[in-house]
């Protein structure tokens, strides 16, 4: 009996094997590598590295460019994320009400995903252009002057987080959407018999009917709001003055411009800190507040 | 004065009429049943009568009321929907109290009328769980209690039991029935099922093609249909309906021109005798505890008889049958229309 039982957990470990050694050589070795490595000074031809405790972390607190980049994430998070999937939210009752041209209003709606990061980008950098830019030129019709949008530290980030709103509000849309289609219409139908107006359906039957969707558009916008990187490559490279970079955008130049690898784990753990920690709070007081059918 | 009334009411989508001049009154506390085929404009003439629908065409009017035009709220109904239509994620005792809540309704009158109607509808130990952690006849309770603790004088039901087994759907059958007449409610009750409409209305309104084809009594439905439709739809078996000409029994008919009409007998008033009677032949059985259908057939006729107790059939066996002249329906072929005038002879 002993025998044929460790037998069959031998079969298993063995299906299992593939997928795991996947997830060991592409999501554990290199979590725990980064962990070690922020330990350890950046090693040059001279200077070999070495184990310097904390010293990266002290580094880091001091370093005004991180704090830059590090308020910069939270700003940008704080407007992209509420003010897309308040959008996506708001298209996707639009779009699933008796509308004329409704295939066409969703497909506009979904099309900025659809396009990719640098089409949108170079789209985009022709919006902002100082002079030539749409923008200013519609401006310019009201005699405003003609403004770098993207060369302004005040504005850049501004500009950035537009863009972002987007492209990410029609994507959230297509989940609302089809989550919006699983409500029986039935339950509007009786919510307006009883005499209830749009907004105390909507409040108290859809988005509470919503929060599942709701819960998983706000995981992806979150960790879509620490991941970009693209946008950057093209419109601004993280300027002027570190106005527009973020987290994500400053940990690759630590790697890969200033070669500075040690520096850029000890970020990567603090990125991913801030990751973990955002998740576990979602998981535990937000999954008890959802209603799942 | 009628508690709702329906003066030439037509639903119109683009080239479809679904609800075509329909005319109806229903008089306080009656339980009314709009009885039909799918698709005959049933639940659309509710909707309409609920406002959720746009009358198209013709006037309603709800105690006195013109409510054409009124919004659902302003014509103060209840609903059950065929699906329940319960808010999943509200537990029992919010899904009753979401309408007063909507309206504002004072806690004390609130939790006054929960109790009374939780009782009424025997909820009360239920009143925490959600809608998924309920059986199906509990949530049709749930959905009744929803309807009835608003107070409103009328209640529109559409298909409320046909998603119940065949028991259940006849225990909730004499509940609601129970309910009507204990509240005094005038409801309007859509089905598909005529056992429904006969067990449970005091009035049917049987329709065909957004037309109404006949309202009365279920025992005037059942005795005098109007109509070759309402004859062949009420009843289990249906009425027979025999074309004269094809089984030679035109001679028993008053009328001149015998072949413009079409006889009905129910399978019921039927019986089958050995000696007296019109020849036929008896071709199959279907056996169902208490009495058995025959299928005879005369010529190519076929002819349901419904007879107690068991036959069995295992070939064609002749026999004769036999019906008194009081229980024969005349009917023009061409209309469809009762003739009373005809007068046939029995067998």
């Amino acid at each position: 009996m002993k025998h044929v039982s460790t037998k069959h957990q031998l079969y298993g470990w063995l299906l299992l094997l593939p997928a795991a050694l996947f997830l060991l050589a592409f999501t554990y070795y290199p979590t725990l590598a980064t962990l070690a490595k922020s330990f350890f000074s950046q090693g040059t031809a001279i200077r070999p590295s070495e184990f310097v405790g904390l010293e990266n972390y002290t580094f880091m607190l001091e370093d005004d460019v991180f704090w830059r980049v590090a308020w910069n994430n939270v700003i940008y998070a704080l407007f992209t994320i509420p003010i897309s999937i308040a959008l996506a939210l708001m298209m996707a009752i639009w779009v699933n009400s008796r509308l004329k041209y409704k295939s066409l209003a969703r497909m506009s709606f979904f099309l900025p995903t659809m396009l990719p990061m640098i089409a949108v980008a170079n789209i985009w950098l022709f919006f902002y252009s100082p002079e030539i830019g749409l923008i200013d030129q519609v401006t310019a019709v009201f005699g405003v002057e003609s403004h770098n949008w993207l060369g302004d530290p005040d504005t850049v980030l501004g500009c950035i987080i537009v863009i972002t709103i987007w492209k990410e509000a029609g994507f959230f849309m297509i989940f609302y959407l089809a989550a919006l289609q699983t409500l029986s219409p039935e339950l509007e139908e009786a919510a307006r018999l009883e005499g209830a107006s749009r907004w105390y359906y909507f409040r108290r039957i859809m988005f509470p009917l919503l929060m599942p969707t709701t819960l998983f558009v706000l995981i992806n916008a979150i960790i879509n709001s620490f991941k970009l990187v693209d946008h950057l490559f093209i419109l601004t490279k993280g300027g002027p003055d570190n106005a527009s970079s973020l987290l994500l955008y400053y940990i690759y130049e630590v790697a890969f411009s200033f070669l500075d690898q040690a520096y850029a784990s000890t970020l990567t753990v603090i990125l991913l800190a801030v990751l973990a920690i955002i998740a576990i709070g979602q998981f535990v007081f937000l999954d008890k507040k959802v209603h799942y059918q | 004065m009628s508690a709702i009334e329906l003066q030439g009411i037509s639903k119109i989508w683009g080239e479809t009429t679904a609800v075509n001049d329909v005319s109806f009154s229903i008089d306080q506390g009656t339980f009314a049943v709009l009885l039909g085929p799918s698709g005959c404009g049933k639940s659309t003439s509710l909707r309409m009568i609920s406002g959720l629908e746009e009358i198209s065409q013709g006037k309603l009017v709800i105690n006195g009321k013109d409510m054409t035009t009124a919004s659902p709220a302003e014509r103060h109904l209840s609903m059950v929907f065929q699906n329940y239509a319960l808010f999943p994620h509200l537990n029992v005792e919010e899904n009753i109290l979401f309408g007063l809540k909507v309206r504002k309704t004072p806690k004390p009158v609130q939790s006054d009328r929960l109790q009374k109607v939780a009782q009424q509808v025997g909820l009360e130990q239920l009143l925490d769980r959600k809608p998924a952690q309920l059986s199906g006849g509990q949530r049709q309770r749930v959905a009744l209690a929803r309807a009835i603790i608003a107070e409103n004088p009328i209640c529109l039901m559409d298909e409320p039991l046909s998603n119940l087994d065949a028991k259940l759907r006849h225990i909730m059958r004499v509940e609601i029935r129970a309910l009507q007449q204990r509240l005094g409610m005038t409801v309007i009750y859509v089905t598909h099922d005529q056992a429904e409409a006969m067990s449970m209305a005091d009035k049917v309104i049987l329709m065909c093609n957004g037309k109404i084809e006949q309202e009365g009594t279920p025992e005037e439905l059942y005795n005098k249909p109007a109509t070759t439709f309402a004859a062949a739809f009420i009843g289990t078996p249906p009425m027979n309906l025999i074309d004269p000409a094809a089984c030679d029994i035109g001679k028993k008919i008053s009328a001149k021109k015998k072949d413009q009409f079409l006889i009905g007998i129910r399978p019921e008033d039927i019986t089958l005798s050995d000696n007296k009677g019109l020849k036929a032949e008896l071709v199959s059985a279907d056996y169902l505890g208490a009495d058995t259908v025959v299928t005879a057939k005369i010529n190519d006729q076929e002819i349901l008889v419904r007879t107690p107790g068991k036959v069995a059939i295992s070939a064609p066996v002749s026999t004769r049958l036999q019906w008194d002249e009081k229980a024969v329906h005349v009917f023009d072929k061409s209309t469809g229309k009762r003739n009373d005038e005809i007068e046939v002879q029995s067998f």
